[in-house]
């Protein structure tokens, strides 16, 4: 079963059909904005769908690790495009807020400055950069260990991230919750319980 | 009706107040009892039963009791008010309601001496309301007015909108509308008016008085904690539309600033 689906995903291309896909995505709900098809707050709309679309890209990304761990399932040749995806739609979120709902770039600096919620954002933002600037062959060849150790900047990034959803909300809504809970579950996946835990149980005996 | 009616389009900027259309006013809303999301009202408040509604007005008054609506708007013509309306969470709408002066509603009820404010309090129907099942936030919503607003003649029941019933998402059968101040202060579907002595609670000012206060007067120049309120976002406008500047007390400033005279409104926001 598990090598059937492998064996599916192999055939399936790494990239195009990802970035292809977003991009139209991206594209069509822009144009559902313009056009009156998201409701009488259309920037509100489109900033949340990009945001939200980001959001579900970093956990597809960040659960790829555990997936092949607990199921066999991998989608590691995927994972670069999931990414790079994931960044363009916080772009787009970001370039959104900034553009068409704040308007002033004054009043862009002074809402990362004054507003949490909106300096964490902006936070994970600059994480990822770093990240999508090197995601491409040269840059894994000539970093070598580094790129690895570099591309852990997305677990905080996605902490961040869903920290600025848990804030940005009123009342309580489950949603941001469920998303930082994935998040923290995925990584808390990586690590190795057994071996962290063992020296603390062990010494606390005495 | 006439131009010279409070609250139509008097405002420091003299422009001609422009109302939304029907289907932006009741489709973008915020009624948490139907769920957080600005169409979940619309989605959901079908299920809202205004059957057989009643009126409890109880506390400091002479004739306390339970209302029907066209009782406790006996003799009284519901007129059309062109408000502006402002959200919390910084957009804007131009609403025409039909509703009946406040005051003339609580005026026969008999205000005894020792009111100093009004309390409302939303219906709570949990087998039809998705959002109090999920308890998002504390039900029933409560609000309340400091006497002297709720007597203040821009201060409506309302029980229409464009000259139709109150649709459900927009507060059904009857709301309040004080357009001076945040939206979330314009309580929906009243089930219970009291004159009381001490500053009743308002809902969000519990959740949350650092972000909420009881006054909430639309003010450009106390910010909501997370985010400014120097502009605002008109809704209908497009992907591509200017926000604009918000003004003082919402655009009622000559109106209602006397209300608050003496006091700091950075403290009583």
């Amino acid at each position: 079963m598990v090598q059937t689906i492998n064996g599916w995903l192999r055939k399936v291309p790494a990239s195009w059909p990802l970035y292809i896909g977003v991009s139209f995505w991206a594209g069509w709900v822009f144009y559902r904005g313009a056009t009156g098809a998201l409701g009488p707050n259309p920037v509100e709309a489109l900033e949340h769908e990009y945001g939200q679309l980001a959001i579900k890209l970093l956990i597809l990304g960040l659960a790829v690790t555990p997936l092949r761990k607990w199921t066999g399932i991998t989608l590691l040749r995927f994972r670069r495009a999931i990414g790079v995806s994931a960044f363009f739609l916080v772009l787009a979120h970001f370039t959104v807020w900034a553009v068409l709902d704040v308007q002033r770039l004054a009043g862009v600096w002074a809402d990362i400055v004054k507003r949490p919620y909106i300096t964490i954002g902006m936070a994970a933002l600059l994480l990822l950069i770093p990240l999508g600037v090197t995601s491409n062959n040269w840059s894994i060849r000539k970093l070598g260990r580094r790129w690895r150790v570099l591309h852990r900047l997305v677990y905080p990034a996605a902490i961040l991230a869903a920290l600025h959803y848990v804030w940005l909300v009123k009342g309580f809504e489950l949603e941001p919750y469920i998303y930082m809970a994935v998040i923290l579950v995925l990584l808390a996946a990586r690590v190795d319980w057994s071996r962290r835990l063992a020296p603390i149980f062990g010494t606390s005996r005495a | 009706l006439g131009m010279g009616m409070p609250g139509r389009a008097e405002a420091q900027d003299n422009e001609e107040l422009v109302p939304n259309s029907f289907e932006d006013l009741t489709s973008y809303n915020n009624y948490y009892e139907f769920g957080t999301g600005k169409r979940d009202p619309a989605d959901n408040a079908a299920a809202l039963d205004t059957s057989d509604w009643t009126i409890t007005v109880d506390g400091l008054v002479d004739n306390p009791g339970q209302y029907t609506v066209s009782e406790l708007l006996d003799g009284l013509t519901p007129e059309e008010r062109i408000y502006r309306f402002r959200c919390v969470e910084a957009w804007s709408a131009v609403v025409p309601w039909n509703g009946v002066e406040l005051a003339d509603v609580l005026a026969p009820l008999g205000i005894q001496d020792g009111a100093r404010y009004v309390a409302f309090e939303t219906v709570v129907q949990p087998e039809n309301m998705i959002g109090v099942r999920r308890q998002v936030i504390p039900f029933p919503y409560v609000e309340g007015l400091r006497l002297d607003e709720a007597m203040h003649p821009l201060t409506l029941l309302a029980t229409g909108l464009y000259g139709e019933p109150m649709p459900n998402q927009n507060g059904a059968p009857i709301r309040l509308v004080v357009p001076w101040k945040y939206g979330f202060k314009s309580i929906k579907s009243i089930v219970r008016i009291s004159l009381v002595e001490e500053e009743p609670p308002a809902t969000w000012n519990v959740i949350n008085a650092r972000e909420y206060g009881f006054y909430s007067n639309v003010n450009p120049n106390v910010s909501h904690p997370r985010w400014s309120q120097a502009e605002e976002r008109e809704i209908g406008g497009g992907l591509f539309a200017a926000k604009k500047p918000t003004l003082m007390f919402n655009g009622y400033e000559d109106e209602v600033a006397s209300l608050y005279d003496g006091m700091d409104l950075q403290e009583f926001f």
